[in-house]
């Protein structure tokens, strides 16, 4: 039998199943939020055009409105001035084979229930990894922090000091980017940095380390507690926007039950 | 005296809303300078530019000196009841919902006898002082009011029928993430507003005034966010059919024209807000205010949008927002339009600079959020339709009636001026 004619009998047989890590596009979504002299990412909005009445009969539709940004989003190489001459940056010039990868999941949420600025560090890297082994390069990497749960004012958790919501530190995102040379950092917060990131040297590591590099974001993501720590597929395609810095996208992973 | 309003008792389910109907509203162009004056509160007559003499009704020419150098300019409205009747029936269908209803002759000490509609607490052949009202059709009525004010007088069916009083009503104030919200809200409940629906938009977003807001009897704070259409919906399925003032404080703004800005973004959230949020807002509100005006103690009587006064010329250093506002006055315009056969008044409070981040660098003076609030309800109160508050908003327009052109080239000075 064929790999993909395996995987396809695995699917339907329920011995591989898909595991949807996407928020849905709801207009009260929380968006990163920007010092407001500053241009913002547009909220998702829905207008219809139609619901099967005077304006189209038989049909119903909808135009919708959003930024790159927002929502469960990618973030390509572009999105940063670290990455803004990387080759192939935007995200419809991305080799789509960078799409469909195999993903690791490093379990914070213990620590990030305990503490809104959590951070990811090399030791628990190097912890995780005296576990489940090296981390292979060309890996997604998922932090699991259950932030996904937290709803309302609780997830981008802000204060009159800014958000405050786990992240790596630049020494983490550093070992994962240059020592590991992963596909990318994935994390269910608003940003793959912390909330405080920006106070980091240098500032939001995570978008400046990734993306310097030509590898790749996923925020806003969800339901990582159902993803094994190592062995999952990611599927992350975001929409082919010509020069686009990122996109909202479906994110689904493939596990063995 | 006047029986003070009672708090209405809950509504009957099984009976049916009345419909609206309004007074009748032909007048002759000229006669209009009554209503212009009244949008305003303002107690106008007609005076001729030849001989002097202050005349009723508004006509072409001086019934005195043939003149038509006519005028309309503020007058003494003090006079005194010559004569009165209550009018018991009516085959005029508003009138005839409301009778018994007064009317009669007052000689103004300014000259002319004219006829009105007579306030409860004026005794026979009293002194009085005339106001210059919009009746629920718009249009310029004038009502003698006593000259001592008497206790609750403001509950008068007359005048109530007239004035859009938030006393014991219901009232949604927009944007509960606006500087302004929290004195508007204090201000209205002083007024005898009963319930404060206050929308915010973002929960997700701490709301700084939140805490002052919930500080104010009658508040409640509801989601609802003006650029979001299924919000807007959410909000007026649930309270639409207790809205009785809707009051439009969203307002986002960015200083910079045309050219200070390199793209369109913050002009989109301009216009989104400050344009389409109330384009949203009317199309889930107004139709279900406009089926209640007949509603009782607790009717639908007035939308409010509080509009920069720069919707009447531009301010290039804000030039942007301007254009918006100047949108959203014509907007205001077309629902005062769509909203004429219901009686349901839009009612615009022209402010210059306000007191908040965005002005921070301009000079003195600026409006104060509690200055707003209070010239806001006055003019809901006084059921005016239009409010200018503060100097700069006064002498705005003062200048734009006195020659537009001249303003406009006023305001568009350059940087070399």
């Amino acid at each position: 039998m064929s790999a993909l004619a395996g995987l396809t009998q695995a699917l339907a047989s329920g011995a591989v199943r898909v595991v949807d890590l996407t928020h849905t596009l709801d207009p009260d979504f929380p968006v990163i939020v920007l010092p407001p002299e500053f241009g913002q990412c547009a909220r998702f909005r829905i207008e219809e055009i139609s619901a099967y009445d005077e304006r189209g009969p038989a049909w119903k539709w909808h135009n919708i409105s959003m930024g790159e940004h927002t929502g469960t989003h990618f973030d390509a190489p572009s999105h940063w001035i670290s990455g803004r001459d990387v080759p192939n940056g935007a995200v419809d010039e991305i080799d789509p084979g960078v799409f469909v990868g195999p993903v690791v999941v490093i379990d914070c949420s213990a620590g990030a229930a305990q503490d809104d600025d959590y951070e990811l560090t090399p030791k628990i890297i190097e912890a995780w990894e005296a576990e489940h082994g090296r981390i292979p390069a060309g890996s997604w990497v998922l932090l699991r922090t259950d932030w996904s749960k937290r709803s309302g004012a609780e997830y981008l958790n802000l204060r009159d000091d800014g958000a405050h919501s786990p992240g790596p530190t630049p020494e983490a995102i550093q070992l994962l980017v240059h020592d590991r040379d992963i596909r990318g950092f994935g994390t269910e917060t608003v940003g793959t940095d912390a909330g405080q990131g920006g106070h980091y040297t240098p500032p939001y590591p995570a978008h400046f380390t990734l993306h310097g590099a030509g590898k790749y974001g996923l925020q806003c993501l969800r339901n990582l507690d159902q993803l094994p720590p190592t062995g999952a597929v990611l599927l992350a395609a975001p929409l082919k926007i010509k020069g686009g810095t990122g996109s909202p996208l479906r994110v689904m992973a493939l596990i063995e039950n | 005296m006047t029986t003070p309003l009672r708090p209405p008792p809950k509504k009957n389910p099984e009976r049916r809303t009345l419909s609206p109907t309004i007074p009748p509203q032909a007048r002759s162009r000229a006669a209009m300078g009554l209503t212009a004056a009244a949008a305003e509160g303002r107690f106008a007559m007609q005076v001729c530019g030849e001989c002097g003499a202050v005349l009723y009704p508004a006509r072409d020419a001086c019934n005195k000196c043939l003149s038509v150098e006519l005028s309309w300019q503020d007058v003494d409205p003090r006079g005194e009841l010559l004569a009165e009747t209550t009018v018991r029936t009516s085959t005029n269908l508003y009138f005839r919902e409301r009778a018994p209803w007064r009317a009669g002759t007052v000689r103004l000490d300014a000259g002319p006898i004219i006829i009105c509609h007579i306030h409860g607490d004026v005794p026979p052949r009293a002194r009085v002082v005339m106001t210059n009202r919009l009746d629920r059709a718009g249009q310029g009525v004038l009502l003698a009011m006593p000259e001592t004010p008497a206790p609750d007088m403001e509950d008068d069916p007359q005048l109530r029928a007239m004035t859009s009083d938030p006393k014991l009503r219901r009232v949604l104030i927009v944007d509960g993430r606006s500087d302004n919200a929290p004195a508007i809200a204090k201000a209205l409940h002083k007024a005898g507003a009963t319930t404060i629906f206050v929308g915010e938009a973002e929960g997700w977003r701490p709301n700084p005034h939140r805490a002052a807001l919930q500080a104010v009897p009658g508040v409640q704070v509801l989601p609802l966010d003006v650029t979001d259409s299924a919000s807007i919906r959410e909000l007026a399925g649930e309270i639409g059919g207790k809205v009785d003032i809707l009051i439009n404080n969203a307002r986002f703004i960015r200083p910079g024209g045309v050219l200070a800005r390199g793209d369109t973004a913050f002009a989109q959230q301009e216009f989104d807000v400050n344009v389409m949020g109330l384009m949203r807002l009317a199309q889930a509100f107004g139709p279900g205010m406009c089926a209640r005006t007949a509603d009782g103690v607790n009717s639908a009587v007035a939308w409010v949008n509080i509009l920069s006064a720069y919707a009447l010329v531009n301010m290039p250093e804000f030039g942007s927002f301007a254009a918006s506002q100047a949108a959203a006055l014509s907007l205001g315009q077309s629902l005062r339009g769509e909203f004429r056969d219901s009686g349901l008044r839009v009612m615009h409070v022209f402010v210059g600079p306000t007191e908040d981040d965005w002005h921070q660098p301009l000079p003195p003076p600026k409006v104060a959020p509690g200055s707003l609030a209070n010239d806001l309800v006055k003019g809901l109160q006084a059921g005016l339709e239009d409010v200018y508050c503060g100097d700069v908003a006064k002498e705005l327009v003062a200048r734009f009636r006195a020659g537009p052109k001249v303003l406009e080239r006023e305001m568009t000075m350059g940087g070399r001026s």
